[in-house]
C-alpha cells in the first residue's frame, strides 16, 4: 500500500541496548567533579587555558570506563546508563541544595548515592567564589542581574550556570586526520611562532593546551582498547568475543589515526561526540551533517563489499542508542523548562552541498530509518528541504513524522541560506549549514554561535507599559508615562517599544557579562581544536577564535502581543468600548477569574503569612476562605468582576487573532516581531561578533508564562505564552494552511538564530502514500512562502487516552479527523472512543 | 464578469481538506439538501433556511448569503498548497444542485484561477441542473447509498432511479466520476449491497469507487439543532469489515479504496 525507501530490519541487539539503557533511573556520578577539583588544586600557578587542558587530561586518565553488554560502539561518560557527571567549575550551589530532592522531583529526576553526595560535598568548598557563574554575576550590571533573577524579564540562566555547548565541530577533520593529525597541525602552528611575538604567550599556551587535550583523548581511547581486549579474553560466547576484539582494534586506531572503515568512522565520531560533553557541561553538542561527513566511509565499504547495508544500519542504530547514554542534570527550575532530559544533539540530513546541488544520499535515508528503529529523544533529527530534495526522501521523513515522536524537524534551505549570508557567511559556508540544538542554523566547524543565549519574554515589557516601568515594587523600566492618559494607540505602541528596547539593552549586558566569564574561566581547548580558525589564530573559541561569532537570544510572545495590541487598539482607541483604566484594572484582576493551580496555593500562602505577621491568628477556615477568594477572583465587587469578564469576552470574541490568515493582522505581527529582532541585531558581542535574534521559546513559554500576569490578548495570568512563532493556543480556527500562511508573513530571515512553528496532526492525515504526499505538499507550500522551520506533533493513541482521563491537562487539544475538527475534551466519551479507534485505523 | 456577483447560500468554508478529491482542498459547503440521510454528519446542511444552532454551549448562526467574489479570496488563499499537491476547490453540501447557477459561477471562477474543481453531490436533480456545472468541472464525486430504490428511499427520503440515470449521463459526457458509498452498518454493509454498487460503478465507466466508513462525529450537532439522532445504536464498521468489503468491491474490476 505504501512504498518507502530504505526500510531495513532492526537487529535484535538494538532493543536489548535500549532496554538496558532504560532499566534504571539515571544517576549522578562524582568522578568528574572530584577529578576536576583535584586538578585545579594542583594547577593554580598555570594560565587558565593550560589549567583547562590539564584538568581534561586528568579526568580522561582516571574517570571510570565501561563497555556495556552488546555494544558495538563504546565510550560512556558514566558507569550508570544515562548517568551524568557534574561540572563544579561552572556552578555547583544549586545542586548541593537539591541533593536530597533531585531523586524525587517531578521533572527529570536523578538518583544520587550518599557516597556521591559526600564526595561532592568535600570537593565543593574549593569552588567558592571561583566558578564561572560567580564571575558572570560580578561582570553583570546590577540592573541586568535584577531583570534576570528577580523580575524574570529574560533568562540567560543556561549559560550563567552551565557550559555553552551549542556547537558543531569538524567531525570530518577528526575522521580524516585523527587527533595525531591535529596535534601535528598545532605543532606546526607553534613552530611558526616567535617567542618574541607580542601574542606568543596567549597563542603558545593555547596550542600547548590543544596538544595536551588531544593526547589525553588518544590515551582515553587506548584505555577502551585495553578494556575491550580484557573483556574479549574473558568472554565465552565466540561471537561476542570477536566483536570485542574488533572494538579493541577500533579503539587502538581511532580517534588517534584516520578512520579506514565505516565502523572505525562510527567509533571515532562517537569519541568526539562523547568527549565534547565531558570537557564542558554545555548541551546541544550537535553532530550536524552526519550523512555528509560519514558518507565517504560508507560508500567505500559498500562498494568494496566490506560491509552490508544492514550492518551499516546496525552501526548507525547503535550510535542512536549511544546518543541517549549522555545526560545532564539541571536545577529544578530549568528541568521544568527542559523536561525530558533534553540534550538537543541535533543531527541533520539532506539539503544542498557547497556547490548548491542536492546532497541527499543513502545515509540520509538510513538516519531516518535509525530514528524509526530507535524511538528515543536523541538525536534531535532534522531534515533540510529545498526544491531539489527528492520526493522519496520527503516521504520517508513524513513516515517518521507519522510515528508521533515529534521528529524530524523540517528546515528550508531557500530561506536559511540567504538569511545567514546576510550575517556575513560566504555562499559556500551558508549552503553547508547545519542546525544546532533546537532550530539554530550555523556553519559547522567555523562558528561559535552562542545560539541559546537567553529567552526574552516579550509579554513582560508590555506589562511594564501598564505599570510605567514598575515591577514588584521597584522601578525597573523607563518612564513611559501614565498609560491611562494615553490618547492614541501609537503612543501605546511606542511605549511598548521603549520598554522593550531598554530591556534588550540589559539582556545584551547580561549576555556579554556571561560571555566574558567563559573567556576568563572556562575556555575549551579540546572543542576549539575542531573549529576554525582557532589553531591558526592561537585562540580558543571562548576568546573569539571562531571565524563566525554570534550571540543569539530568543524572543517569544509575538502572538500574545499582536493579539493584545490589536485588542487595545480596537476596544480602547477605535470603538472606545473599554477605557484604558478599565483595561488596566481587568489585567490586574486577571479578568475577574481568580488564579488557579500551584500559583493559587503560593498566593494563598503569601497572603496567609502576611495576615499572620499582622498578628491575626490563622485557622483552616481562614486559609480556605483566602484560597477561595484567590481562585474565584472573589473579594472584588460583583459588578467589577462582571465587567472584567465582559472585557475578556470582548477580546476573545470581537477582536481579530493572529494565525487565521488575515492580512492586516499578520502584517502587524510582522511589525511586532521586528520590534525584537531588529533591535537585538544592533548589538555587538564580547567575542567581536554580532547579536542575532531567534524567535522561539523551546519550552520556556510554560515556566516563564507562569511568571507573567494576565495579558491584553485575554490570556489568563500564569498560563503558558504562545509557542514559537505560532498563534496563541486555541486562537487559530482555520486549520493548518491558514496558520502557516499567517506565520509565513513574518520576516523570518531576520530571525537568523532560528524560528519555530509547531503544528498538530491526527495520524489519519498521514495515512497511506496519498496522506504522506499531501503532508509533504503542506510543508513544501509553507516553505514556498519563505517559512523557515516546521515541526509536527502527531497525536498518538496514548495521548488521547491520557486526555480522556485527565481532560484538565488537554483543554486545547484539537483533533482533526477527515476534515472534522473538535476540541477533544469537549466530546462525549463514546465519540472520543471512536476517535481513539481511528488513530489506529488511520481513516 | 457578472458571474462573480452571483450569490448563494453556504454554511461553511473548510480549508486543508484532504479526503474530498485530489490533493489539499478547500471545501465550500452549500446549504440545503433534497435528501435526509439518517447518518448525515452535517445535519445543519439540510435546511435551506438560515438556522441557529447550539455549539459548545453557544448559539451559532448557520448559513450566510455570499457572492462568488466575496469568498474567492479565501478560496485562493491556499493556492500554494493546491499547486504543490494538485488540489483545488470542492463544492459540497447540502446539495450543490439546489443552487446550480451559484455552483457553476464558483467553479468557473476557480478554474479561471487555475484551480482543480470538484463537487460532492448526490446527483438527485434534473439533468439540466447538472449540465449547468459540467463545463467548469474536473471531478464529480457522487454518492450512491444503495442500489435498491426502496431501501434508498427508506434511509435517504429519495428513490435512486434519477441518480443512477444521471450517473450514466455524467460518465458519458467524459467528466471524471468517482462513486462513493458511506458504509453504514445495517443499512448497506452487506457484501451484496457493496457488490451491486461497485458493479454499477464499473459498468458505467466510473474512474474509482470509494468506501467511506460511517462515523458518528456529527451526532452532537443534532442535539445542537434540537433534533434527535436516529442511529444512536449504530457503531462505526470495524476495520476488518471494511477490508472485507473492499475485497468484495474490487472483484468488480474497478479501482477501489477505503476513505476519500
Amino acid at each position: 500500500m505504501e512504498n518507502i525507501k530504505f526500510v531495513l530490519e532492526k537487529s535484535a541487539r538494538i532493543d536489548q541496548l535500549i532496554a538496558a539503557l532504560y532499566e534504571k533511573m539515571p544517576e549522578i556520578e562524582s568522578a568528574r567533579g572530584v577529578l576536576v577539583t583535584e586538578s585545579y588544586q594542583q594547577t593554580e600557578a598555570l594560565p587558565i587555558i593550560r589549567r583547562r587542558s590539564a584538568a581534561f587530561a586528568h579526568i580522561l586518565r582516571h574517570i571510570p570506563i565501561v563497555i556495556r553488554d552488546q555494544e558495538l560502539i563504546v565510550g560512556s561518560a558514566t558507569v550508570a546508563p544515562r548517568g551524568c557527571q557534574v561540572f563544579p567549575e561552572y556552578s555547583y550551589e544549586w545542586l548541593e541544595a537539591e541533593f536530597d530532592t533531585v531523586a524525587t522531583r517531578a521533572a527529570d529526576p536523578f538518583y544520587i548515592s550518599e557516597q556521591t553526595k559526600s564526595e561532592l560535598r568535600a570537593a565543593y568548598p574549593y569552588w567558592k567564589g571561583k566558578t564561572n557563574s560567580d564571575l558572570a554575576k560580578a561582570n553583570m550590571s546590577p540592573e541586568a542581574y535584577a531583570a534576570f533573577t528577580v523580575h524574570g524579564i529574560f533568562t540567560p540562566g543556561n549559560y550563567f550556570y552551565n557550559g555553552i555547548g551549542h556547537v558543531c565541530v569538524q567531525y570530518d577533520k577528526v575522521l580524516a586526520k585523527g587527533y595525531r593529525g591535529i596535534i601535528a597541525e598545532a605543532t606546526a602552528a607553534l613552530e611558526k611562532l616567535e617567542v618574541s611575538d607580542g601574542d606568543y604567550i596567549q597563542r603558545s599556551n593555547f596550542l600547548y593546551a590543544v596538544i595536551e587535550s588531544c593526547e589525553a583523548v588518544i590515551e582515553y581511547a587506548r584505555r577502551y582498547a585495553k578494556l575491550a581486549m580484557e573483556k574479549a579474553n574473558q568472554e565465552t560466547d565466540p561471537v561476542r568475543r570477536e566483536e570485542l576484539r574488533t572494538i579493541a582494534k577500533n579503539c587502538a586506531r581511532v580517534p588517534e589515526f584516520p578512520a579506514t572503515s565505516f565502523y572505525e568512522a562510527c567509533q571515532s565520531f562517537w569519541f568526539v561526540q562523547l568527549l565534547l560533553q565531558v570537557e564542558s557541561s554545555g548541551h546541544s553538542i550537535s553532530p550536524g551533517r552526519f550523512d555528509q561527513y560519514m558518507y565517504p566511509y560508507y560508500k567505500k565499504d559498500i562498494d568494496g563489499g566490506k560491509i552490508t547495508i544492514e550492518q551499516a544500519q546496525e552501526l548507525i542504530d547503535c550510535i542512536w542508542v549511544k546518543l541517549n547514554d549522555v545526560n545532564k542534570v539541571r536545577d529544578a527550575g530549568s528541568a521544568d523548562g527542559f523536561a525530558g532530559y533534553g540534550m538537543f544533539q541535533n543531527l541533520i540530513v539532506g539539503g544542498q552541498n557547497i556547490h548548491g546541488m542536492d546532497a541527499t544520499n543513502d545515509l540520509s535515508y538510513m538516519c531516518l530509518e535509525a530514528a524509526m528503529h530507535v524511538p528515543l529523544p536523541q538525536p534531535s533529527i532534522s531534515v533540510r528541504v529545498w526544491n531539489g530534495t527528492p520526493q522519496s526522501f520527503m516521504l520517508k521523513a513524513a513516515a517518521l513524522t507519522r510515528l508521533g515522536t515529534g521528529l524530524p524537524a523540517y528546515y528550508n534551505d531557500e530561506i536559511i541560506i540567504p538569511a545567514i549570508m546576510a550575517r556575513g557567511l560566504t555562499l559556500e559556508d551558508a549552503r553547508d549549514y547545519c542546525i544546532i540544538g533546537c532550530v539554530e542554523p550555523q556553519k559547522a566547524g567555523k562558528t561559535d554561535g552562542w545560539h541559546d543565549a537567553a529567552f526574552f519574554n516579550m509579554c513582560r515589557p508590555m506589562e511594564l507599559v501598564f505599570s510605567n516601568g514598575w515591577d514588584k515594587g521597584v522601578k525597573i523600566g523607563p518612564d513611559t508615562g501614565d498609560v491611562t492618559a494615553f490618547t492614541t494607540f501609537e503612543q501605546f505602541f511606542e511605549a511598548y517599544k521603549t520598554q522593550q528596547s531598554y530591556m534588550i539593552k540589559l539582556l545584551v549586558n547580561a549576555n556579554n557579562a556571561i560571555d566574558a566569564a567563559h573567556t576568563a574561566r572556562c575556555p575549551l581547548p579540546f572543542q576549539s581544536c575542531m573549529v576554525d580558525d582557532c589553531i591558526a589564530r592561537g585562540k580558543s573559541l571562548q576568546e573569539g577564535g571562531a571565524v563566525y561569532n554570534f550571540t543569539g537570544p530568543q524572543g517569544f510572545g509575538i502572538a500574545n502581543n499582536t493579539d493584545g495590541l490589536l485588542a487595545i487598539k480596537q476596544l480602547v482607541f477605535e470603538e472606545k468600548k473599554v477605557t484604558m483604566s478599565e483595561f488596566k484594572e481587568a489585567l490586574e484582576h486577571n479578568f475577574g477569574y481568580g488564579i488557579q493551580g500551584k500559583k493559587a496555593e503560593e498566593l494563598t500562602a503569601q497572603i496567609a503569612t502576611e495576615i499572620a505577621r499582622q498578628g491575626i491568628e490563622l485557622n483552616e477556615q481562614i486559609v480556605m476562605q483566602i484560597y477561595r477568594q484567590v481562585t474565584t477572583g472573589g473579594g472584588i465587587a460583583p459588578e467589577k468582576q462582571a465587567r472584567y469578564r465582559e472585557i475578556k469576552r470582548l477580546i476573545d470574541e470581537t477582536c481579530p487573532k493572529y494565525g487565521n490568515d488575515i492580512y492586516e493582522v499578520d502584517m502587524f505581527a510582522r511589525e511586532v516581531a521586528n520590534t525584537y529582532t531588529k533591535e537585538v541585531e544592533k548589538y555587538k558581542n564580547y567575542r567581536g561578533g554580532i547579536f542575532q535574534a531567534g524567535l522561539y521559546p523551546v519550552s520556556a513559554n510554560v515556566p516563564l508564562g507562569a511568571q507573567t500576569g494576565a495579558t491584553p490578548d485575554g490570556r489568563l495570568a500564569y498560563t503558558p505564552i504562545a509557542d514559537g512563532i505560532g498563534p496563541a493556543s486555541g486562537r487559530d480556527v482555520k486549520g493548518p494552511t491558514a496558520t502557516a500562511n499567517s506565520v509565513a508573513k513574518l520576516e523570518q530571515g531576520v530571525a537568523s538564530n532560528g524560528t519555530l512553528l509547531n503544528q498538530k496532526f491526527h495520524p489519519s492525515a498521514l495515512q497511506g502514500t496519498a496522506g504522506l504526499t499531501k503532508f509533504v505538499a503542506l510543508i513544501r507550500s509553507y516553505f514556498d512562502q519563505k517559512g523557515m522551520h516546521m515541526q509536527f506533533n502527531v497525536v498518538t493513541r496514548e495521548t488521547l487516552i491520557d486526555a480522556q482521563q485527565h481532560p484538565e491537562k488537554y483543554k486545547t487539544l484539537v483533533v482533526r479527523v477527515a476534515g472534522y475538527s473538535a476540541l477533544f475534551t469537549t466530546l462525549s466519551k463514546s465519540l472520543q472512543d471512536d476517535i481513539i479507534a481511528r488513530t489506529q485505523q488511520g481513516w | 464578469m457578472s458571474y462573480l456577483k452571483e450569490k448563494g447560500r453556504i454554511f461553511n468554508i473548510q480549508r486543508f481538506s484532504i479526503h474530498d478529491g485530489p490533493g489539499i482542498r478547500t471545501i465550500v459547503f452549500f446549504k440545503g439538501c433534497y435528501m435526509r440521510c439518517a447518518w448525515c454528519c452535517n445535519p445543519e446542511s439540510q435546511e435551506y433556511e438560515i438556522q441557529t444552532m447550539i455549539e459548545g454551549g453557544k448559539e451559532k448562526t448557520v448559513g450566510r448569503d455570499v457572492s462568488v467574489e466575496e469568498i474567492l479570496p479565501e478560496i485562493l488563499a491556499d493556492e500554494p498548497y493546491y499547486r504543490r499537491s494538485g488540489g483545488g476547490l470542492t463544492l459540497s453540501g447540502g446539495e450543490i444542485l439546489g443552487q446550480p447557477r451559484f455552483a457553476a459561477a464558483l467553479l468557473r471562477a476557480a478554474q479561471e484561477n487555475g484551480l482543480h474543481t470538484a463537487v460532492e453531490s448526490s446527483a438527485f436533480a434534473p439533468f439540466e441542473k447538472i449540465q449547468e456545472i459540467l463545463p467548469y468541472l474536473d471531478l464529480y464525486l457522487m454518492d450512491i447509498k444503495h442500489m435498491d430504490s426502496k431501501k434508498h428511499k427508506e434511509y435517504t427520503g429519495a428513490p435512486n432511479e434519477l441518480i443512477l440515470e444521471n450517473a450514466k449521463k455524467i460518465a458519458e459526457r467524459g467528466v471524471e466520476l468517482i462513486i462513493r458509498t458511506p458504509v453504514v452498518p445495517t443499512v448497506n454493509d452487506t457484501a451484496e449491497d457493496i457488490r451491486a454498487i461497485s458493479r454499477f460503478a464499473a459498468s458505467i465507466g466510473a474512474k474509482e469507487y470509494h468506501l467511506l466508513p460511517y462515523h458518528r462525529l456529527g451526532s452532537d450537532k443534532y442535539i445542537g439543532l434540537g433534533r434527535r439522532y436516529s442511529l444512536p445504536e449504530i457503531l462505526p464498521p470495524p476495520a476488518e469489515r471494511m477490508q472485507y468489503l473492499l475485497a468484495v468491491a474490487e472483484e468488480s474490476g474497478i479501482k477501489c479504496q477505503i476513505g476519500g
